[in-house]
């Protein structure tokens, strides 16, 4: 009877602590979130997202940071085509017209996979060698570069995840028909375009975040760049460099900056949900 | 004649399409070498002044005198991320349980997306949530119990902000895995008469074993890599820790700090791209065991 009673109380004790362990993880995400807004907010103005900085900016004065705004937005979306130019045509082939064990499919999952993991800043590192190879110096060009690199992985798992779902039916029927395999591409992706969708907000989510790999690459300006050679700002070392200053404005800005990103990327994720959602009710 | 003309056509289509693909693919394969070789082509000059040895034992890191010792950063990244796995391990063991084992689905429904958002948020915003509460709650609450003075950025802080940042990846990848684990093997210790506990920790979590492993080095690479977080809480002296409220020096944050000065001072960009190249083949190696791992269970489980 005792042996009956202590694993009870055992049972108690660590479902206890599996639930005290949730929570400590959901109201972890809640303080960040909350440290960031009360932050934030107060610093926030129309200026920081409609102007960018003029004169006198990182003393204090006037200015906005829409200089980094619209530059992460253009790196972010110059590696999402490159990205996508890449990752669409691997998962594709890997998927079409490799027989279902290839070895060649599985290597490239598993480099994908090993790739997914290498840290930012290695790309980074990686982008500056080829640019000093090359002779360039930072810019938008080497900024959306390494972004790539970074993002690639990204897709090229999350689409392979749904690709690999289409019903193999799907695709024998199409080919019955006559098709050859680059003509069922289209059907294949239209099947599977909210994957692509959740793809895309995942890696612009990561792509925009990441202050490690154009730390090397995109160089920082106050100007929006409008050519590709030009260096370009990004919000995530608009927070960065500015948060090193000793003048509370200019550390103010930092904060806002924070703010924006953690929007931006919360917007990213609640779209992400909510469009999944819509297309998983009639998907076959 | 038409219709001939176009089958040609589509026949060459298929082949241009079919060819570019595979090219495309096989280059893909070759990124990781050319990463690897680029990195090693960069860090080839002070590989050929001092052995490797000499460098990662070395404990004085003075560029300007030709100096460059490791050993440093490589404590300060080892600190961070045994406190960073020590704090976030166990609580991502204990909630992929619940969350896989006991949650109602609506609990599940609640607390999943929440765990993405925490995926979400950028580094940076994290070392923001660092300077913000971590770095004082440390210097003013934690540190005084201690040790006589510590600004607050310290290795614990990076260990607790990177802690937080790996859970999502820790834990997806535990749910992931006793997902995986075949229901009937619950179900024969359940009906023993076991309780849901005794289930999990005699028979879930022994035979899980290799996957939460696998897992735990997913992770630790993950927070080997880290950069901008850590760097932003660290402190960044470059000394050996002795405690851990003492400011630490990991890799990745010397590589990101001094990229601007690396190049009017010789070897120093070939200090700085031999970090990284360090960082490159651990974390590869890593990486690639766990991956193999996880294929592995993956292929076993699902008979």
């Amino acid at each position: 009877m005792r042996h009956l009673r202590i694993k009870r109380i055992e049972e108690k004790i660590f479902k206890g602590l599996m639930i005290i362990a949730t929570l400590t993880i959901v109201v972890s995400l809640f303080l960040i979130l909350v440290a960031i807004i009360r932050r934030g907010l107060p610093v926030m103005n129309w200026d920081m997202v409609s102007k960018i900085p003029s004169g006198g900016f990182y003393l204090g004065k006037e200015g906005g940071l829409l200089n980094a705004i619209v530059g992460s937005l253009y790196i972010v979306l110059g590696s999402l085509v490159l990205g996508l130019a890449f990752s669409l045509p691997i998962v594709l082939y890997i998927n079409l017209y490799l027989p279902e064990n290839s070895k060649l499919a599985q290597i490239t999952r598993l480099s994908f996979d090993v790739l997914f993991g290498i840290p930012s800043i290695v790309y980074g590192a990686f982008g500056f060698t080829i640019m000093v190879y090359l002779g360039l110096r930072s810019s938008l060009l080497a900024g959306i570069l390494a972004v790539t690199m970074l993002i690639i992985p990204i897709l090229i798992r999350s689409i392979d995840e749904v690709v690999r779902r289409v019903p193999k039916e799907m695709k024998d029927a199409a080919l019955s028909l006559g098709a050859t395999r680059s003509e069922i591409i289209w059907v294949i992706l239209r099947q599977v375009s909210p994957g692509i969708m959740t793809a895309i907000l995942l890696s612009v989510g990561r792509g925009i975040g990441d202050a490690a790999s154009v730390l090397f690459t995109a160089g920082y300006t106050d100007s929006i760049p409008t050519s590709l050679g030009q260096p370009v700002a990004t919000l995530p070392l608009a927070i960065f460099f500015q948060l090193s200053s000793p003048i509370t404005e200019v550390q103010d800005r930092a904060y806002a900056a924070a703010l924006i990103l953690t929007l931006i990327v919360l917007a990213l994720s609640i779209a992400g949900r909510l469009y999944t959602r819509k297309f998983s009710k009639n998907k076959i | 004649m038409n219709q001939h003309r176009y089958n040609t056509y589509r026949r060459v289509r298929e082949f241009a399409v079919r060819h570019t693909m595979l090219s495309l693919t096989i280059v893909s394969l070759l990124f990781a070498v050319v990463i690897g070789i680029s990195l090693y082509y960069k860090s080839a000059p002070i590989l050929e002044q001092k052995s490797i040895w000499e460098l990662l034992s070395g404990s004085t890191w003075k560029p300007l005198k030709g100096e460059f010792g490791f050993f440093p950063f490589i404590m300060g990244t080892l600190w961070v991320t045994a406190i960073a796995v020590l704090l976030s391990l166990p609580l991502c063991l204990l909630s992929a349980i619940y969350l896989s084992e006991y949650a109602h689905p609506r609990i599940k429904k609640l607390v999943y997306p929440m765990i993405d958002v925490l995926a979400g948020i950028p580094p940076v915003v994290y070392g923001v949530w660092g300077i913000l509460a971590v770095v004082p709650f440390i210097s003013e609450k934690l540190a005084p119990h201690f040790v006589e003075f510590s600004t607050g950025y310290s290795i614990l802080a990076g260990g607790i902000v990177l802690g937080i940042m790996i859970i999502p990846l820790m834990i997806s990848v535990f749910i992931e895995i006793f997902s995986a684990l075949p229901g009937g093997l619950r179900e024969a210790s359940l009906s023993l008469g076991a309780t849901n506990w005794q289930t999990i920790k005699k028979v879930v979590l022994r035979k899980s074993f290799p996957g939460l492993a696998a897992a735990v080095v997913l992770a630790i690479s993950r927070a080997f890599g880290e950069t901008i977080a850590v760097l932003m809480v660290c402190g960044n002296v470059s000394e050996v820790p002795k405690s851990i409220f003492d400011p630490g020096y990991p890799l990745p944050a010397l590589i990101a700090n001094n990229y601007g000065e690396m190049m009017s001072i010789p070897l120093y960009d070939s200090a700085l791209m031999l970090s990284a190249l360090l960082l490159f083949v651990i974390i590869l190696a890593f990486n690639a065991i766990s991956r193999l791992v996880l294929i592995r269970i993956e292929r076993n489980f699902a008979l």
